[in-house]
């Protein structure tokens, strides 16, 4: 490769990536973004729920049992969704030492924990009755567990150390090396014999589910997905704030 | 429906943890925007 190409490349990726770096350009752009994702979320999840409470028809095996889907299934996409976005915000941290990235993931890591407890809780509450038990230790369950315990691991590990850019550090290799349990946790069911039920909706396939059943459960996982993202806006705009507010009074206290 | 209190409890966990995560967001920019505001109106940086 030619020298004078890669060095002239290298700022250009630098530009595109740091442009939403700059916090006032992000406050304002995370400000107008906020209410498309508030109010389609609210709407949207409203949906889901009515549709999936009042309107579609109790499963022929599990009767309303079924009725819980509509937002253990939300809620286990989101786990993973969170901590995929956890990871990449370590990533971006870690190699191109992107300003805001810690602060994301900072932010995303309570919620992330917050979804995946309400995935296991809800799971727990459709295990008893539809298998006879709270819980079991399949490769499913089990690994949602680990991923709930890398989200608490990694909330604890950032607010650990006296300087925070060390603990950031540290909470971004976590990230990166939990990232593992997520391929572990799509495919369990499918390498593993386990108690819980292999995927009814896939990229590749048409999905196993009937459409009565699947169109509240596609509302409510949009809603709940544009929320956990709304919610980690507000608190992204709320930190990057604090942190300005921090920055304000200390160079006021350096000159005084 | 035997099965209620299972589908009332699994809702209900839902609401707690829905309207805690969107409260505890909600005023924590709240009052993260107003400190800021105020921070800004006494050093003058805007």
């Amino acid at each position: 490769m030619d020298a004078s190409t890669s060095i002239a490349a290298r700022p250009t990726r630098g530009r595109l990536l740091h442009r939403f770096a700059n916090p006032g350009r992000f406050l304002r752009l995370a400000a107008r973004v906020q209410p498309f994702l508030t109010w389609p979320a609210l709407l949207c999840t409203a949906v889901g729920l009515y549709g999936g409470l009042f309107l579609s028809p109790a499963d022929y095996q599990q009767g309303d049992m079924v009725r819980i889907m509509y937002i253990h299934v939300p809620a286990a996409w989101l786990a993973s969704q969170g901590y995929a976005a956890l990871a990449l915000a370590s990533l971006l941290s870690l190699v191109w030492r992107h300003p805001l990235a810690d602060l994301a993931a900072v932010e995303i890591g309570p919620v992330g924990a917050a979804v995946t407890a309400l995935c296991l809780a809800t799971g727990s509450l459709w295990g008893k009755p539809t298998w006879g038990t709270w819980w079991v230790w399949d490769a499913r369950l089990t690994s949602v567990l680990v991923l709930f315990f890398l989200y608490i691991g990694h909330m604890m590990l950032v607010r650990a150390f006296d300087e925070p850019e060390r603990g950031y550090r540290a909470g971004a290799i976590l990230a990166l090396i939990g990232a593992v349990d997520l391929p572990i946790i799509k495919y369990s069911v499918a390498w593993w014999n386990t108690l819980h039920q292999p995927a009814s909706i896939t990229l590749t396939g048409a999905p196993t589910i009937a459409g009565s059943l699947l169109w509240p459960l596609a509302f409510s996982t949009l809603g709940l997905t544009l929320g956990f993202w709304a919610v980690v806006t507000a608190r992204l705009r709320a930190a990057v704030m604090e942190r300005r507010v921090r920055g304000l009074l200390s160079a006021q206290a350096a000159a005084a | 429906m035997t099965h209620l209190p299972y589908i009332l409890a699994a809702y209900a966990l839902f609401a707690v943890v829905v309207v805690g995560l969107a409260v505890g967001a909600g005023v924590r920019l709240r009052q993260a925007t107003a400190r800021l505001r105020a921070v800004d109106k006494r050093t003058g940086s805007r």
